[in-house]
């Protein structure tokens, strides 16, 4: 590749045995510039589909727990999916404590997916196929583990959220979150280090 | 034309059962093209790309629009904030309806020119004509989208041209609103049809180069090629020209989009709709300005709406208003001078379009529509009579080679290997 000035400097003179280099320099400078046009122009088209502002402002939830007796579990939306807040039973926590870690098909011991003992807080999609499993409500089925039970495929989930049996590969996600107060939690955003209780 | 021999052995393969290789070879690589276009010749390519760049953009804006009155303005001013990227998608098709009737409008000036509408190109014209007519109708349906005041009050005085026909117009009206006033079913009927009219422009326009590619493109010249020494093959010759013309285009169309993007918009259309108000001065789009000056130009209702339509629907029958011999306007000093008239005359339509129907420019007005109906059914026959062309050029070789000669050679400067 001859450089641009001499290329240009080349111009009118025709060089026997010289691959006429004004030409290629042309072709591949116009190329370039064509390319790197087309590839800025395509990622407005691709970036356009990712969330939007508004979507990405709504991308935490903060939910009062005050009114969450023991025992009780409630539903609430994070980036339009059911997050599940179970306030546990001492009788759960120690269900979800005292089993083998070994054993589990997604090994994961129960203190490493709560901040506070006594709230359990996962994504309710079942890591199958995305179904919401049922055990929310005390009249639900709550598997053999006493946990939750996605009715779609059969997976049953223990008191710790934890796959046990069925077809799901993996435990229910705990998402990131921060406790603001002792009743007040905020999904969507990661605890400082060292901050879990 | 012998079918080409494709180096690649699976290019072949499809070729032999599906000849679609040997169609692009003969339709955009070696088709002959007069080798004396101008640049007056890039201006159809342009509006293909514009057709292109509006389907694009618009797809991409149809994922993030709702097409309802509660939601359509707000939806908007969510694509121009919170969307990625969402401002510059709608700026570039905001923008892109002006640059694509800027191009448009050129093209038709240029064939007004050199007479492309002539035998045999009278039904690759027409075919024009219905384009632009579909290209109106996007336009203005487009237009309502934002649900602006203007968007609204526009809407509301084009639909109510229907209601001129006699007898049926209130009815023809009910039915194009689905109501008794412009309102959410209309505005959801108009996104429906806005994205369907572009799709039957593409299909026109491949009709139009089908009837393109019968005789190729008319030339400044405006005689028939007479063989291999008058064209070149179209690439890489009017490829790099089509090219180069773009490059300029583009840079135009940037410059609005990234810095006046609201240089062609009306600032009434980023209030939301009121159906109780209107504003004190509504115009439409300028690329419909001419059209609206005619018909504020007649005091008449039905006999306005009657002449606007009449206005585009002349040029289907411009092939048979002029009957002169000779297509370019380079050799009929009288139309020549007529044709700018009538340039002139479109730039005045436009202006009084654009001013309140008082005082002078209603004279105006009506003198300008007279002359452009005048132009067509008076002038372009008489001349055809009237007047005496300039000698033609026995062929475009022998004009445009400085060695002259009917039969010239192959010239040896050609630039395939500089």
């Amino acid at each position: 590749m001859v450089h641009g000035a001499e290329a240009i400097r080349n111009a009118g003179a025709h060089r026997p045995g010289e691959e006429g280099s004004r030409r290629d320099f042309l072709i591949l400078a116009t190329t370039a510039v064509g390319a790197i046009g087309v590839a800025s122009l395509a990622w407005p088209f691709i970036d356009e589909m990712n969330p939007s502002a508004d979507v990405l402002a709504l991308s935490t939830t903060e939910v009062d727990l005050s009114p969450v007796a023991v025992g009780q579990a409630i539903t609430v939306k994070w980036r339009g999916k059911p997050v599940f807040i179970r306030h546990r039973t001492p009788d759960e926590i120690k269900a979800a404590r005292s089993v083998n870690v070994a054993d589990l098909r997604d090994p994961q011991p129960d203190e490493a997916r709560v901040q506070r003992p006594e709230w359990l807080i996962v994504v309710g999609v079942c890591t199958h196929l995305g179904c919401i499993p049922l055990g929310q409500k005390p009249s639900d089925p709550h598997g053999d583990y006493g946990g939750w039970f996605c009715p779609c495929h059969g997976s049953h989930y223990d008191t710790s959220a934890r796959i046990r049996k069925g077809p799901a590969p993996r435990n229910l996600v705990v998402p990131d979150y921060v406790f603001l107060s002792d009743t007040m939690v905020r999904i969507g955003e990661a605890a400082a280090k060292g901050a879990a209780a | 034309m012998s079918t080409p021999v494709f180096k690649n052995r699976l290019v072949r393969w499809i070729d032999y059962r599906l000849p679609v290789f040997t169609f692009m070879n003969h339709e955009l690589n070696e088709y002959p093209t007069p080798r004396n276009l101008s640049y007056w010749w890039n201006f159809g390519s342009l509006a293909g790309i514009m057709l292109v760049t509006m389907i694009v953009t618009g797809v991409v804006l149809a994922m993030h629009y709702t097409p309802h009155v509660d939601y359509a303005f707000q939806s908007v001013e969510r694509i121009m904030r919170d969307v990625n990227y969402g401002w510059l998608i709608r700026y570039l098709h905001m923008n892109g309806a002006s640059m694509f009737f800027i191009v448009t409008y050129i093209h038709i000036f240029r064939g007004l020119y050199y007479g492309s509408y002539k035998s045999p190109r009278e039904l690759l014209w027409m075919l024009g004509v219905i384009i632009l007519i579909l290209m109106m109708a996007t336009a203005f349906m487009g237009y309502v989208l934002p649900w602006g005041q203007m968007s609204f009050w526009g809407a509301t005085v084009i639909t109510n041209l229907f209601s001129a026909i006699p007898f049926v117009g209130e009815k023809i009206v009910t039915w194009l609103w689905g109501g008794f006033s412009v309102d959410n079913p209309t505005l959801n009927r108009f996104y429906s049809l806005h994205y369907l009219l572009p799709f039957l422009i593409v299909g026109v326009v491949v009709l139009h180069l089908v009837a393109l590619h019968r005789f190729g493109s008319n030339n400044p010249l405006g005689i028939d090629t007479k063989g291999p020494q008058d064209t070149l093959p179209f690439h890489p010759y009017y490829t790099a020209k089509d090219m180069f013309g773009l490059g300029v285009f583009l840079i135009i169309y940037a410059l609005i989009v990234f810095f006046a993007p609201n240089l062609f918009g009306e600032p009434d259309n980023y209030i939301p709709a009121n159906p109780l108000a209107t504003p004190p001065h509504i115009v439409p789009e300028w690329y419909f300005l001419p059209f609206y000056a005619i018909l504020r130009a007649v005091p008449n209702k039905l006999g306005g709406v009657v002449l606007m339509f009449s206005s585009i629907l002349v040029l289907f029958v411009l092939p048979w208003l002029d009957r002169s011999p000779v297509r370019s306007g380079r050799f009929r000093p009288m139309f020549r001078i007529f044709f700018w008239l009538l340039v002139l005359d479109a730039v005045v339509l436009g202006v009084v379009g654009a001013n309140p129907p008082e005082g002078n420019w209603i004279l105006f007005g009506r003198m300008a529509t007279i002359w452009y109906f005048v132009h067509f059914l008076i002038v372009l026959p008489l001349l055809s009579r009237l007047e005496r062309p300039r000698p033609l050029p026995i062929s475009i070789s022998q004009s445009v080679l400085a060695s002259g000669g009917g039969f010239a050679p192959q010239p040896v400067r050609t630039m395939d290997k500089a």
